[in-house]
């Protein structure tokens, strides 16, 4: 973590709750819930996330995992990709999906629909840009408007975070570690 | 997900115009990146635009500048809102122009 606020600028009672998740998980907490936890009257963009990733949706939870985890590749964020994939992979209960997607969408065994929205947002947050045909050829995949305006609601979400991630250089926990968050993350959402 | 469209919006008010220790000018210009002079901008350009490239250094150099950890946290949301905001934007325009242009309406 690259700010020492965000390590041990917390208000006494923030502590306090850390302190017990600490010793409930078993595992030391991880830089995105110190984040979270910091000022959430300034950032707390703990419910816009939860609100992409968990509200009312055609897209499964597991889809909008995969959907965080690949958008967290074209932004090079190490901490996203590892924990939004092990979350994916532990609601779809198959690790080598969402191996193969991160490794190579176009060969990927995933819904086509899925495939298009992915491409979509792989270029959005590679181009920060994109063009009407590019959308209309998401349409023409079987995806609905709302669909691509449900995708584009976990793009907003997880621009904001992999920034944040890499510009405080959040730490990798352990794969345990990561697996106890992705049960947490399943379980109770992002608020 | 009939609530993104309010959430963002006071997610931005928020880091704009909520209680903060950076005035809100130089929030303002880390959420649109513009305007801003070295070594924030530096620091700045790389969150909105390519944030892997943060390095300890370019943080070091906007404290070293005067800024306090608590600013620096600031600016660095507001820019990562920023740009976030931007992409979602045109992307919800080529949404719409799509729908407009799409066979059969």
């Amino acid at each position: 973590m690259r700010l020492e606020i965000l390590d041990r600028g917390h208000r006494l009672h923030t502590k306090a709750i850390m302190a017990l998740i600490r010793v409930f998980s078993g595992h030391p907490v991880v830089d995105a819930v110190k984040l979270a936890f910091y000022r959430p009257t300034f950032y707390g963009g703990g419910p816009l996330t939860h609100e992409a990733m968990r509200g009312q949706s055609d897209w499964s939870v597991g889809d909008r995992e995969l959907m965080a985890a690949y958008v967290s590749k074209a932004n090079e964020c190490p901490f996203c990709v590892s924990a939004h994939s092990a979350t994916a992979t532990m609601w779809h209960a198959d690790e080598a999906k969402v191996v193969a997607t991160l490794a190579d969408l176009e060969t990927a065994p995933i819904e086509e629909p899925l495939r298009a929205t992915l491409r979509m947002l792989d270029k959005l947050t590679r181009e920060s840009n994109i063009a009407v045909d590019d959308i209309l050829a998401v349409l023409a995949s079987s995806v609905s408007v709302e669909q691509i305006k449900d995708a584009l609601a976990v793009l907003l979400a997880f621009n904001i975070t992999d920034r944040l991630a890499n510009a405080f250089d959040f730490n990798i926990p352990s794969p345990e570690a990561m697996n106890a968050g992705a049960r947490f993350l399943l379980k109770r959402g992002y608020r | 997900m009939s609530e993104i469209a309010r959430l963002h919006r006071e997610l931005v008010a928020r880091v704009l115009e909520g209680d903060g220790k950076a005035a809100p000018e130089l929030r303002r210009a880390a959420f649109e990146n513009a305007g801003l002079v070295e070594p924030i901008q530096t620091l700045i350009e790389k969150v909105a635009r390519h944030s892997y490239k943060v390095t300890d250094e370019d943080v070091a150099a906007v404290r070293a500048a005067g800024l306090s950890e608590d600013q620096i946290f600031e600016i660095v949301v507001c820019a990562a809102v920023g740009q976030a905001s931007r992409q979602y934007a045109s992307a919800l325009a080529a949404l719409a122009s799509a729908v407009k242009r799409r066979p059969g309406q």
